[in-house]
């Protein structure tokens, strides 16, 4: 078994509503933070990792709106 | 005349499955039927709905994960058959997510669910969702989602500008949506989908009436001889 940690964006330049509101926060806390974008990450176990791009491309990301990484592949 | 008949969709965390069969059954006359999205047989039937709701929690993206159900093979099998199908907010991101209107959606610009009644542009009057309203005619209709805004590469904005299947434009945005869109056509006019809710107002006694039409159209278009009222796109 294979363990692949995928972590997906927004695109940069689509609009982070989410990760703006995060940067407010910090600002509130007093943290100097120019900007902020939150993404998600999936830990995938696989029998065989040959097939987690396409995992990727069909279903875990929207290649419209974001991009993504695969680590430990 | 002969028995129209719709069916509406219900897959885990649909919540507006109901709605939509009350308005179909009991405000605008149709047989309709609720069809559990893992047996879905479209066979027989006139038009489907996919309604609103929040399908498998939202998880991963909303309407991803529906998109991988069985019940969607069913959906593109009978829309390229000419069928219709409407998508109402979640059953929106659905049609989006399974690549059965172009583009995605994002969460809203302003980081917030919104919940509220908003004023929507029919840009067209001659498709067989919209065919009981006037062109350039506003609907007062309730929005209530977390993504809504609906994005898409500058070609593809281009192109449904340029086919005119931008169908429902808001006329105060709420959401950051490209080009102001609510509700949008894929090319051969027969899949709709919108953001705002025309089951939530078909009946006075909710405020407003403005979305029986969308289904009155549908149901006109249906029983209208086929060479007067096909869609010209």
């Amino acid at each position: 078994m294979r363990r692949v940690r995928v972590v997906i964006f927004l695109k940069p330049g689509v609009l982070d509503a989410q990760g703006q509101a995060v940067a407010e926060g910090l600002r509130t806390l007093g943290f100097a933070v120019e900007e902020v974008r939150v993404g998600k990450a999936i830990e995938l176990t696989v029998p065989d990792d040959a097939q987690v791009p396409e995992m990727c491309s069909r279903f875990l990301a929207n290649p419209l709106i974001e991009e993504w990484e695969i680590h430990g592949a | 005349m002969r028995d129209v008949r719709f069916a509406v969709l219900t897959f885990p965390g649909s919540n507006c499955d109901r709605d939509c069969a009350w308005v179909l059954e009991h405000v605008v006359g149709v047989r309709t039927e609720l069809l559990w999205h893992a047996d879905v047989d479209l066979r027989g039937f006139d038009a489907a709905v996919l309604p609103g709701g929040f399908s498998y929690g939202d998880y991963l993206r909303a309407g991803a994960i529906a998109a991988t159900s069985p019940a969607l093979r069913a959906v593109r099998a009978f829309a390229a058959g000419g069928g219709l199908v409407v998508g109402i907010c979640n059953g929106f991101q659905i049609l989006l997510e399974s690549g059965l209107l172009p583009g995605a959606m994002l969460p809203n610009a302003g980081g917030t669910f919104r919940c509220t009644w908003v004023e929507v542009r029919v840009e067209r009057a001659d498709t067989p969702f919209t065919n009981q309203y006037r062109s350039g005619q506003v609907l007062r209709m309730p929005i209530a989602h977390g993504e809504g805004r609906y994005h898409a590469d500058p070609v593809t904005l281009r192109r449904l500008e340029a086919e005119r299947r931008v169908l429902f434009r808001y006329v105060h945005n709420p959401n950051g949506s490209a080009h102001d869109i609510a509700g949008i056509l894929n090319e051969g006019g027969n899949v709709l989908g919108l953001m705002p809710h025309p089951e939530r107002c078909a009946e006075a006694i909710l405020g407003s009436e403005d979305g029986r039409l969308l289904f009155a159209s549908m149901v006109h278009w249906i029983l209208t001889p086929r060479e007067v009222a096909r869609c010209t796109f």
